[in-house]
């Protein structure tokens, strides 16, 4: 599974540059969404991904500006620590709603943080504010291209280990009861495990996920806005879960880099109507591709696998058993 | 096979729907023209006030340049010879996106240099980007000073001047005029633009007006679309002057509220940018309003050949006259052709480098349908300008609001000198301004 990564990675180097920084945006996106399908495996999902996002992005670049930390791969930890310690407070409160509430209160959350960070102009209101570029183990990259390339490899490996973790998570009991949680939590709590906590946990991941993502793309573009926090930056996060289907972290990542490259093309070519064209593209993903990208190659290695993976399976598609 | 199909299907629409754009991408490159990224807000809140009268300015100045039909000093065809190809780009979606697309301009379009820009948090974004990739970038309209009073970039200029002359130049224009200002009220938007035209307002008004007192002050959301209780605050309050940095469809909204409740009656209104909704507004807008434009735009522009030929031209092409947007790209692609031919002039006619064209732009100043621009902040990279104020007068016979009681300033007389932050240079009681 690591060897892929690798391969992603020094794939980088023969890339035109403009692709390095879109492939950093949608390795950055791919995180949080990795993150809203981690949690979404308990049945709740988060519609306020972006209130983790502009945490992380505002943490580190506030860190950077205060005490000069531009090391990528630190940065990248503040901001998974500031997302988590978030999340740490918040989810134990929220995992207690589900449904359209568990949504709604997320969305709400994040909407009172962008609406403070609107108002607060010693952060530059809504225009926000620049931060240095960053640097990694002391080398700070002068040559642009270099430069994108230090993020993306930093991005594409940390989204890549993150999507491996996944799937180890998935596979664990701890995955496996969160499938549970979903069916029935009932069930679950009668079985010895608090539903709740189950909740909690994959709260918090998809919340350092969302923190780390955050420092990435704030990394990626030297500069942060309330839009971070945004409600439309959040649903975003959601169209790209969506995209990709709950059954394959490498899904993620190919449904981020496939939004970028289709919103970034048509916003070239049809400059007028680029919206259109990118929601025709998801409206063909959902008709198309009910389960998601992922469902292109999960669906065929099932079938090689034959009938002993049948029950797992049965599992990860969550039919009650 | 069933799942065959679908899959190979959906691997072909996958596969389309990535390939195809990266094949259209190979960039086409010419030495005979001057590939130009221009950004401007297509779609979303600002695209009917600002973006789409920006690009009808550009696409107007641009094939007036190519057809070499432009008065002098712009009679050459396009930029020095070359013909002017524009790659047109929204820019609705959030500062994230615009960084993205910036790189792409530079990196996969391999335009020589990208020109827009109206939201001051998108330029405060693409600003440092342009600097590291050692690409030429012409910011065209957004207002916040902080682009280079809290940094400073080598690769980038603004061809127009910073939101700090609209409200020292309201103030001294409600000086010259007697207006009475002992008690003021403002409503603004809660978000940067507007947070900091009060700012700068209420900094200037204690100036100039040092007893005043600032009474009702109130920011409702942007976009909020409904101002019953903000109207109601203001008429109860009834103060001198009521001050607002609204624009587009928030401004209107406000004027079509407030006018039956009698507020312009009762208060003296004051709008720093409202030249954009005249001619939709029409016979809605009180007479009598003191309004500026962000410049000598519009019906406040002085006659000129370079004015008669934008405005006339713009006027036939777009049956409706140009405001501050559409100046605001004239002036910034007549200032880019500016340097590209005074830099072609130095090095014997060849397509010009960045450096060379960085070179030609530091300190430039040119003739605009606007007035003389000149790039004389920020080490010749920021621009400054003259600016009017005027009010409205509804003209029945024309069907549309005329301003009369016209004003002009100059340029020094309502922008800080060089080296000197605007607010401090504000508060500071305006030291240096030269003004006749």
């Amino acid at each position: 599974m690591v060897f892929p990564v690798i391969a992603v990675t020094l794939f980088g180097r023969v890339l035109p540059t403009w692709t390095l920084s879109l492939a950093t945006i949608a390795a950055s996106n791919a995180l949080v969404a990795l993150g809203i399908v981690v949690l979404a495996r308990t049945g709740n999902v988060s519609f306020g991904q972006g209130l983790f996002f502009a945490a992380g992005g505002y943490g580190v670049a506030l860190i950077a500006n205060n005490w000069g930390i531009t090391d990528a791969v630190a940065q990248m930890l503040i901001g998974a620590i500031c997302g988590g310690l978030l999340g740490l407070v918040i989810g134990p409160l929220i995992a207690r709603y589900s449904g359209i509430f568990f949504g709604m209160l997320t969305l709400a959350l994040s909407m009172v943080f962008y609406g403070a960070l609107v108002k607060t102009t010693v952060l530059g209101g809504s225009d926000g504010f620049n931060v240095v570029r960053p640097s990694l183990f002391g080398i700070s990259f002068v040559d642009p291209r270099e430069a994108d390339f230090m993020l993306y490899a930093v991005s594409v490996v940390t989204t890549g280990l993150t999507g491996i973790a996944a799937t180890i998570l998935f596979r664990s009991e701890f995955g496996l009861a969160s499938l549970a949680a979903r069916e029935n939590n009932l069930r679950v709590e009668y079985l010895g495990i608090s539903a709740n906590r189950i909740i909690t946990i994959n709260f918090v991941i998809a919340a350092v996920f969302a923190g780390a993502s955050g420092a990435f793309a704030l990394m990626a573009q030297r500069h942060i806005d309330p839009q971070f926090a945004y409600w439309t930056t959040s649903g975003e996060f959601v169209f790209i879960a969506v995209l990709a289907g709950y059954q394959s972290a490498s899904a993620v990542f190919v449904a981020s880099l496939a939004l970028e490259l289709v919103r970034s093309f048509s916003n070239l070519y049809l400059p007028n109507t680029w919206q259109l064209v990118l929601g025709v593209f998801l409206l063909a993903v959902i008709l198309f591709l009910p389960r998601g990208i992922g469902s292109l190659w999960i669906r065929e290695r099932r079938k090689r696998a034959g009938v002993s993976a049948e029950t797992s399976a049965a599992v990860e598609e969550g039919v009650p058993s | 096979m069933d799942h065959f199909r679908r899959t190979s299907r959906s691997v072909v629409l996958l596969t389309a729907a990535i390939a195809i754009p990266v094949a259209l991408a190979a960039p086409a490159y010419a030495e005979d023209s001057f590939k130009l990224g221009v950004v401007t807000f297509l779609s979303g809140p600002a695209a009917d006030s600002f973006g789409i009268p920006a690009r009808n300015g550009g696409q107007f100045v641009i094939d007036e340049l190519n057809k070499g039909a432009a008065p002098a000093p712009y009679d050459k065809v396009g930029f020095g010879g070359m013909k002017i190809e524009p790659v047109v780009i929204d820019e609705n979606g959030g500062a994230t996106k615009q960084v993205q697309e910036l790189r792409n301009l530079y990196e996969r379009e391999n335009v020589d240099v990208v020109l827009g820009y109206i939201g001051s948090g998108d330029c405060l974004a693409v600003a440092p980007i342009a600097e590291e990739l050692k690409k030429m970038l012409v910011l065209m309209d957004c207002g916040t000073p902080r682009i280079f009073e809290e940094a400073k970039y080598n690769y980038v200029f603004r061809t127009a001047a910073h939101a700090t002359m609209d409200n020292v130049g309201l103030i001294r224009y409600m000086k010259a005029k007697n207006i009475k200002m002992d008690t003021l009220s403002a409503i603004n938007q809660d978000y940067a633009w507007g947070q900091d035209s009060r700012a700068d307002f209420v900094a200037a008004a204690g100036q100039l007006y040092p007893d005043v007192k600032l009474q009702a002050d109130l920011l409702p959301k942007f976009g909020a679309g409904q101002y019953g209780t903000e109207i109601s605050a203001l008429v109860s309050a009834g103060s001198d002057v009521v001050y607002s940095s609204l624009w587009g469809g928030d401004l209107q909204a406000f004027i079509l509220q407030a006018t039956p409740r009698g507020l312009p009656k009762r208060s003296q209104l004051v709008l720093s940018a409202a030249d954009h909704v005249l001619p939709p507004l029409g016979d809605k807008m009180p007479d009598g309003t003191i309004i500026g434009a962000r410049g000598a735009y519009g019906l406040m522009s002085q006659k000129s050949p370079v004015n008669d030929w934008f405005f006339k031209g713009y006027q036939n092409v777009n049956g409706i006259y140009p405001v501050q947007a559409a100046y605001r790209i004239a002036q910034s692609i007549l200032g880019l052709k500016t340097a590209v031919e005074k830099a072609m002039a130095k090095n014997g006619g060849k397509k010009p480098s960045t450096d060379e064209l960085i070179a030609a732009m530091t300190g430039l100043e040119w003739q605009s349908p606007g007035g003389l621009i000149q790039m004389k902040l920020a080490d010749g990279h920021q621009a400054i300008q003259p600016i009017a104020f005027s009010r409205t007068k509804y003209n029945p016979d024309l069907r549309r609001v005329d301003l009369v009681d016209i004003q002009y300033f100059a340029a020094e007389c309502v922008n800080p000198p060089a080296g000197v932050k605007s607010i401090e240079w504000i508060k500071g009681g305006m030291a240096g301004a030269k003004c006749n």
